[in-house]
């Protein structure tokens, strides 16, 4: 009996998912990436394009012919930008909506995300560069702009209402991004030449990425979500409630710097690649939570897996609906999740009557 | 052995003083009830000492600055029960009392060690929430889940209780109960409860201490039955206080 209570005890005590959830997980991350790589104006069956993929890992030749070109020059670093967007935003929505404890909080549903395009923009406009690295200049801007911003809004928020209740953060999102808007009007005026690349980030594409945009992806993934995966159990603490954060002993000040600070860092790096892409970060945690509940200890590593799941099928959907014409991803997205807040947003207001 | 003292504390927004200069002092084994009518102060001297709220003068904790300590620090010795709750997502019961023991536990790989999973267990049946420990808290009553962040404060285990309105959507078996476990718990060493109570009767059955407040200054303190003297509590309710609770009495006679 005792022995019995015991094993039970420890099976209740993990609040994490076990070894074979993540492999379902990464299973399904990968079928999808494996379809994503395959499918598009030329498909390509399955067995060629793991051919020519293992063949360029393996350094071996690669077999003469279109496909191959097609898949490892324009499809695989695509895929690749894509789901560590996906991952990113979904991570990056999920911290915000426990920290806010608002599951409406997105970094595009905030402004940050426009913000933080804005940034971009002033960076291109102006011609800013920082000496060393040439491409970086946009992407710290982006980093910055998207901080200051989260800083500007919350700080509004919490002067018009200290609860943050869902209809503030609605409108000071609505109004924070037309504001931000009307600027970037005047950015472009004075951007001359460079109009078009800027037009790029309002938009939000990874069509022309590349492997060195991957790798400065992941890395910044793998900091940022890290730091907000050790941040979790603060997370859940805060979800609850500040005040209730507080009482158990959370460094809520320290807490919330830290976290707005990585989500900027991730956000900015995000949008400075593929430009804003809206609602991913809404989307994907309130699936998660939906299915595992809102311990963040299972939603922020599931947001990962199903953040970068989802934007793989959003990009082929956006690129096969129409083909050979291809959609924005940004509509893509942006066509679910204003379905998805409206129905959150019903949700939210019926259960708190 | 004197465990909190506060010296000369005020908050006050802008011009507003919603408490002014206050004083006291809380014993190890005392149970002190900050009474008053509406508005006078009451949560504003729970939120004072819970770092809720930012304030002029000084609590210490066994002599040292309130503010000095660590937050975690903090609350293995003082922990807070707010007077309402409202949980927007649906954490299981088990998952909100589990963050009492949030102190004690050291980050993300270390996850919990069995101390807590037992100080859990044993907070869930001190509150008679065992049945509903995996229940998510969005289906709870209101006086469950005032019970739910009951037993997260025992779990959390600190030296200090700090309540504010703890029976506030309890019915009267649970009022009784919840008395009752806090009496209890005040029993063991170095223990100390400061609650803040609407219901004087409770008060006076309770409370070993008293703070009368009224307009955000105390009017009295000491002992609960000096405190509770007739000429005191009719300035602080501006009413004969004891001829009606004799009146209120009676309907039951």
């Amino acid at each position: 009996m005792r022995q019995m209570k015991k094993s039970e005890k420890t099976v209740t005590s993990k609040e994490g998912y076990g070894l074979a959830v993540y492999l379902l997980f990464t299973g399904i991350m990968l079928l999808t990436g494996i379809l994503c790589v395959c499918v598009g104006s030329v498909n390509v069956p399955v067995s060629d394009t793991l051919k020519i993929i293992g063949n360029a890992i393996l350094r071996r030749p690669a077999a003469p012919g279109a496909a191959s070109s097609i898949i490892l020059s324009v499809r695989l670093p695509r895929v690749l930008c894509v789901a560590l967007t996906g991952a990113a935003l979904s991570v990056c929505g999920g911290a915000m909506q426990g920290l806010l404890k608002n599951p409406l909080a997105d970094g595009s549903t905030l402004g940050v995300s426009s913000g933080a395009s804005l940034g971009a923009a002033v960076a291109i406009a102006f011609e800013i560069r920082l000496p060393f690295l040439p491409f970086s200049a946009t992407m710290a801007m982006a980093m910055l702009f998207a901080f200051l911003s989260l800083v500007a809004i919350l700080s509004l928020a919490y002067r018009l209402d200290c609860s943050l209740s869902t209809n503030t953060i609605i409108l000071i999102g609505i109004i924070f991004s037309m504001f931000i808007s009307s600027i970037l009007s005047l950015v472009i005026t004075f951007a001359g030449d460079h109009v078009k690349s800027i037009t790029f980030w309002t938009m939000g594409s990874l069509a022309g990425s590349s492997y060195g945009n991957a790798l400065v992806l992941l890395a910044a993934l793998i900091l940022c979500a890290g730091i907000i995966i050790w941040h979790a159990r603060e997370l859940n603490a805060f979800a609850i409630g500040e005040d209730n954060a507080r009482h158990i002993g959370v460094n809520v000040q320290r807490v919330r710097l830290v976290v707005l600070i990585t989500v900027s860092v991730l956000i900015g790096v995000c949008v400075s690649i593929g430009g804003s892409i809206g609602f991913v970060g809404l989307v994907t945690p309130h699936i998660v939570r939906m299915l595992t509940g809102p311990n963040h200890k299972r939603l922020l590593p599931g947001a990962v897996f199903a953040g970068a799941t989802f934007l793989m099928l959003a990009d082929l959907a956006a690129r096969v609906i129409l083909r050979p014409l291809e959609l924005p991803i940004g509509v893509v997205t942006s066509f679910i999740g204003a379905i998805l807040f409206v129905y959150i947003y019903y949700q939210s207001r019926t259960v708190s009557r | 052995m004197k465990l909190l003292e506060c010296t000369d504390v005020s908050v006050h927004y802008r011009n507003y003083y919603v408490l002014k200069n206050a004083s006291f002092s809380l014993e190890e084994g005392q149970w002190l009830m900050i009474v008053g009518p509406n508005g006078a102060g009451k949560s504003t001297i729970v939120n004072a000492i819970s770092q809720g709220v930012a304030y002029d003068g000084k609590i210490s904790y066994l002599g040292k600055d309130i503010r000095k300590y660590r937050p975690m620090e903090l609350a293995k010795n003082i922990g807070v029960l707010a007077q309402n709750h409202f949980v927007g997502y649906s954490f299981k019961v088990k998952e909100v009392v589990r963050l009492g023991r949030y102190a004690y536990a050291r980050g993300f790989f270390h996850g919990d060690t069995g101390e807590s999973e037992e100080q859990i267990e044993r907070a869930l049946e001190m509150t008679g929430m065992e049945a509903l420990a995996e229940k998510s808290v969005l289906e709870l009553s209101g006086g469950e889940l005032q019970r739910v962040f009951l037993a997260q404060l025992f779990a959390q285990n600190p030296r200090i209780l700090i309540l504010d309105e703890p029976t506030n959507h309890l019915d009267l078996v649970y009022q009784q109960q919840t008395f009752a476990l806090l009496g209890n718990w005040l029993k063991e060493k170095g223990r100390a409860v400061i609650s803040v109570v609407h219901d004087l009767s409770l008060a006076k059955a309770y409370g070993t201490d008293g703070i009368l407040l009224k307009d955000g200054q105390v009017t009295a303190k000491g002992k609960i039955e000096e405190v509770f003297a007739p000429a005191n509590l009719e300035y602080a309710f501006s009413t004969d206080v004891h001829g009606w609770m004799r009146k209120m009495l009676r309907q039951w006679e």
